[in-house]
């Protein structure tokens, strides 16, 4: 079993600079994302109906988040009218309890696991380790993940950072009688043997959930493996977890939003598998669980919810398009970020998860290129969005509106100071031509260590003459 | 307050968005295949194909013989069906020496070994399917349960080739799926796959390696 630490980054940098050095994984990300990238856009080969379906996308779940208080309990009513029970969890910690409370009284021993992403946020594999249970991955990339002893590192593809030969040679040390064979169906069919005796000996499966219907009561989930149909009809109890933002007003808007999710998520039409799950075993029937949990995780996702931009942020779908086409995460990858949520969406997710003290660093991991917006299937402005979180964490701690947890944690005397300057130079004709006359005129006297920027770069030295100096020369000369 | 209400009071405080009209989707073309049926029936065929299951085309009479030929051709020693339908007791009238038939009648804890390790194959009728992205759609019942698609390595499955909806919506509306859902509803679009070792597709990770549509063309319904 994994033992996975708790999740609060030590340090960004330098896990990038690792990152970046580590030439095989870096080769191994780049080839992931421009496999993804491409079938991306093979998939949507009509910009016009892209765009059209980003719009209602878009709008479905704006309507959605307009509505949610009386999207949830609706939702709540019809599941419960279903038969399944409805939890509330506002921290990790409660989602957790409530778990434990679910699998002493079933006296599990055994919990399989379909993909689940709030299971991560949540650490609930460690905190089942901690009771005793045994949580299992059953996802193969993850299943891969975690017996490596490790996290997944994409949120649709999370064992994206090993190569097969690695696989084999982690199969070969960690399961008895597997010989080393580095044939991608070979090791897929390992895999299905173990997992298979451990589906059939769960106590609990537990799940993730793609939308929950408010109109019909109905947890939505979509894979290729067969593993969440596994998780959440073979053992006696199913609990599915999810943030409290994942609910669609409608059935009929799942369709809509399933046009977009595996197209952008992996450049698939569809997927294997829409599992449509309305409630446990009813009587007669000869399988399926008997009992059907739902927990609903706020942790931090009322703070993004309270402010009407960083309301957008809950639009999410989780498709990964971000980072499939974003520059930092090809470079990095997803351990670097430190999180349960990498990329761009982990950028603007994660500080009102874990708070600025710990989430900054990821805000400040992006270009602003937009690329992660262009591709958005809901259309979430993420480049505006880490702009507005970047000034609230650095916000003069005093006059912050505190709305966000660690509102101005980044507030930093000399950063502001440089910025007024700045202001007062760029923004007043006369001070700006003084300014680069000097700049110009001692330029030789710049600093040849200018921090972090000359530890890959050449210094930055002022040119002896301006532009503006140049451009007259010029016009004389033609 | 219970973190129910503290959750929703929360969200109830937040300041109202701009009123959002709940979004229309009457005017969403999907990418829907041409109106002739046998056009749609071509698209299908074709993705469901290109998604590595297997398409047979057949009829009302002679179905029952060419499941009984391709369990031959793929060693399907049982094969497991679900109770109480025609189809199921024309497929037992074949139970043989070499095919065992074999009839889904119990709750499955009482037999979940044998059903992981004793099944070849599974047999189930689907209610319809999607032209538009190739998919089948299953509601499993007390006849035929959830797992009889999921567990065996092989899935048959019978589709009546009138069943054919555009897209994923329209098999929803004309359907009445809102109104009326079962415990749990499938849309299956191939084998079970994966490609999570180094983007490498491999088939038959956790649920059937193989998928076999027998495509029904009689019009007479099985009641």
């Amino acid at each position: 079993m994994s033992t996975v630490s708790r999740t609060v980054a030590p340090d960004f940098s330098e896990r990038s600079r690792q990152a970046i050095g580590d030439e095989a994984q870096r080769t191994g990300i780049r080839g992931a994302m421009d496999f993804l990238q491409s079938k991306r856009k093979a998939q949507f080969p009509d910009p016009q109906e892209l765009s059209d379906l980003r719009d209602l996308g878009a709008a479905i779940r704006r309507y959605a988040l307009a509505n949610l208080p009386e999207l949830l309990q609706q939702l709540e009513a019809r599941l419960t009218a279903n038969g399944v029970q409805v939890h509330w969890a506002e921290t990790p910690e409660q989602a957790n309890a409530l778990m434990l409370e679910i699998a002493a009284r079933h006296q599990a021993r055994l919990m399989v696991k379909g993909k689940s992403m709030v299971s991560e946020e949540v650490e609930l594999n460690h905190a089942m380790q901690a009771a005793g249970i045994e949580a299992l991955e059953t996802d193969m990339g993850e299943y891969i993940v975690q017996l490596a002893g490790e996290k997944p590192s994409h949120i649709i593809m999370p064992a994206i950072h090993k190569t097969k030969q690695q696989i084999a040679t982690l199969f070969t040390e960690k399961l008895p009688g597997v010989s080393y064979n580095d044939n991608v169906d070979v090791l897929i069919q390992i895999g299905r043997e173990v997992l298979r005796k451990k589906f059939a000996a769960a106590d609990i499966g537990l799940s993730g959930v793609n939308f929950a219907v408010a109109e019909t009561g109905t947890l939505y989930l979509v894979e290729n493996e067969g593993n969440g149909r596994m998780c959440t009809t073979v053992p006696r109890v199913h609990v599915a977890i999810t943030g409290i933002e994942k609910v669609v007003a409608k059935l009929e808007h799942v369709a809509l939003l399933n046009s977009l999710l595996p197209r952008s998520a992996t450049g698939q039409a569809v997927e294997t598998y829409q599992n449509f799950i309305n409630g446990p075993r009813k009587p007669g029937e000869l399988d399926g669980p008997e009992e059907v949990h739902l927990i609903l995780l706020d942790n931090g996702r009322t703070q993004a919810y309270a402010d009407p931009q960083l309301r957008a942020t809950l639009q999410c779908i989780r498709c990964g398009a971000c980072m499939n086409h974003c520059p930092v995460y090809a470079r990095i990858g997803g351990h670097a970020y430190g999180t349960t949520y990498p990329g761009p969406i982990g950028a603007i997710l994660s500080p009102h998860l874990l708070g600025f003290g710990a989430a900054y660093p990821l805000v400040t991991a992006s270009t602003l290129c937009g690329a992660c917006a262009d591709v958005c299937p809901v259309r979430i402005p993420i480049p505006d969005l880490l702009i507005r979180l970047r000034n609230e964490a650095q916000a003069n701690p005093q006059a912050a509106r505190k709305a966000l947890r660690d509102s101005g944690a980044k507030h930093h005397l000399l950063l502001t100071l440089v910025w007024r300057i700045w202001a007062l130079l760029y923004g007043r004709p006369r001070f700006y031509r003084w300014f680069s006359w000097c700049a110009s005129r001692f330029g030789a006297l710049a600093p040849r260590h200018q921090g972090a920027w000359t530890h890959t770069r050449a210094p930055l030295i002022p040119a002896p003459r301006r532009l503006r100096d140049l451009l007259p020369q010029q016009n004389r000369l033609d | 307050m219970s973190a129910r209400e503290r959750i929703l009071a929360r969200l109830s405080q937040a300041s109202a968005s701009e009123p959002q009209p709940l979004p229309n989707l009457e005017h969403w073309q999907p990418r829907v295949p041409p109106a002739g049926s046998a056009e749609r029936l071509a698209l299908f065929k074709e993705l469901m194909r290109s998604a590595h299951a297997e398409v047979h085309d057949t009829d009302e009479q002679t179905w029952p013989e060419l499941l009984l030929d391709l369990a031959r051709q793929k060693n399907v020693r049982t094969l497991l069906v679900g109770n109480g339908t025609d189809s199921v007791a024309r497929l037992q009238s074949l139970d043989s020496e070499t095919l065992h038939v074999m009839s889904y009648q119990r709750p499955a804890e009482q037999w979940r070994a044998a059903l992981f390790e004793q099944v070849d194959a599974g047999f189930t009728q689907a209610k319809s399917a999607i032209a538009a992205t190739g998919s089948l759609v299953l509601w499993p019942s007390s006849q035929e349960p959830r797992l009889l698609s999921l567990v065996p390595p092989i899935h048959f499955v019978l589709l009546e080739a009138h069943a054919l909806h555009a897209d994923l919506r329209e098999a929803m509306r004309v359907e009445q799926w809102a109104t009326q859902m079962p415990t749990n509803a499938l849309v299956i679009s191939g084998p079970s796959k994966t490609a999570d070792i180094q983007q490498t597709l491999a088939y038959g990770a956790h649920g059937p390696k193989e998928l076999i549509v027998l495509l029904c063309h009689s019009r007479e319904v099985s009641p």
